[in-house]
């Protein structure tokens, strides 16, 4: 037992023979500390180490995605120029500042946790809350456009409005509507997390509200966090990737 | 026991890294309207891999985690990279070799 303790290791075990041993840190340990860790700082680690498993089979989940996204680009550039050329900009930067936004209410709260601010703690899981919802709302005025234009994948798929909107020509509407695809799927899915997302920071308020955060104890506030911050990153490729493409390399333009 | 691994960075930090964040969102904005051909992309991605480092490193705090937490959250780059590379390595040498009836 002479090695040093770290975070994720065995820490100095107690002196005392078996029973009392358990006896004994039952009477001084942390009321929030789970039984099979050895201090709370082993057990915030385990709690992020075990956030970041699981997000890198989202990295993977996700890769997917961007791995066919870089397949079809590949085999049908312009195409994704014609489909790329149909997002809005504007809205879409818009989103891409909001999620910075509320990555920035995000890490306030956790920090408000470390430093025992139970009013901030809520205050900025509200505005992340809001952020997230603001963002939503955005998206869903974007998909509505999409609709009304027909350049949602299926029967009723045209591209009558990049031909007579964006002086575009020669549009496959076959690998056009695959861009289509994957733009609905991508950020469709990328929406689905939002939403996941704010209902997690919901629970998390509502325990942040019960003064369940502490400076000692912060970890399910800082691991959904990590979550959300995933989230964000996602959304800092989606943006260039699908929306700025098609600024340039129309046949007309 | 009560004092926590993480060292609480400065709300002064939090902001710069915020700012930043935003500035390259304009800044790849601006660059998206202007043509530069091929190099669009790169700059694209170039300026998405800085703002993803640094909500990784700054917000997610990697840079405080264990070293058993760093490698995992850059093993998963590393996986996404070999998806990516071997990928497109099938993808794009297709044609350099005549396949009949392909």
């Amino acid at each position: 037992m002479a090695e040093p303790s770290t975070p994720l290791g065995p820490g100095p075990l107690p002196a005392a023979p078996h029973g009392a041993a358990v006896a004994v840190d039952h009477a001084h340990h942390h009321p929030r500390l789970q039984h099979h860790f050895y201090s709370m700082e082993q057990q915030l680690e385990a709690s992020i180490l075990a956030m970041w498993v699981f997000l890198v089979t989202e990295i993977m989940f996700f890769g997917g995605l961007f791995m066919a996204y870089l397949v079809y680009r590949t085999l049908y550039p312009q195409s994704w120029l014609d489909g790329s050329s149909t997002l809005n900009v504007p809205l879409g930067a818009l989103n891409t500042f909001v999620l910075i936004c509320s990555s920035l209410t995000m890490v306030m709260s956790v920090r408000s946790a470390q430093v025992g601010s139970r009013r901030g703690q809520i205050v900025w899981l509200i505005g992340t809350i809001l952020f997230g919802t603001t963002f939503l709302v955005v998206k869903y005025f974007e998909y509505a456009a999409k609709f009304e234009h027909n350049l949602v994948p299926g029967p009723h798929f045209s591209t009558a409005y990049i031909v007579e909107h964006l002086g575009r020509t020669g549009v496959d509407p076959h690998s056009t509507q695959l861009f289509f695809s994957l733009y609905f799927i991508m950020t469709g899915i990328h929406a689905a997390h939002m939403v996941v997302g704010i209902g997690l920071m919901t629970v998390i308020l509502i325990m942040a509200w019960r003064g369940r955060f502490t400076p000692d104890y912060y970890g399910p506030i800082e691991v959904s966090g990590l979550y959300w911050h995933f989230v964000d990153i996602v959304w800092i490729f989606l943006f260039p990737l699908l929306y700025l493409l098609g600024l340039h390399g129309g046949h007309g333009a | 026991m009560s004092h926590t691994a993480h060292p609480i960075p400065s709300v002064r930090l939090y902001v710069t890294i915020w700012i930043t964040l935003g500035v390259l969102t304009g800044l790849t904005v601006l660059a998206g309207y202007q043509d530069f051909g091929f190099a669009n992309t790169v700059i694209a991605l170039a300026i998405a891999v800085t703002k993803a480092s640094l909500v990784v490193l700054f917000f997610m705090g990697v840079r405080h985690n264990t070293p058993l937490t760093k490698v995992t959250a850059i093993a998963g780059f590393v996986w996404l990279f070999i998806l990516f590379g071997l990928g497109m390595s099938d993808y794009l040498t297709r044609h350099w070799i005549g396949v009949p009836g392909r």
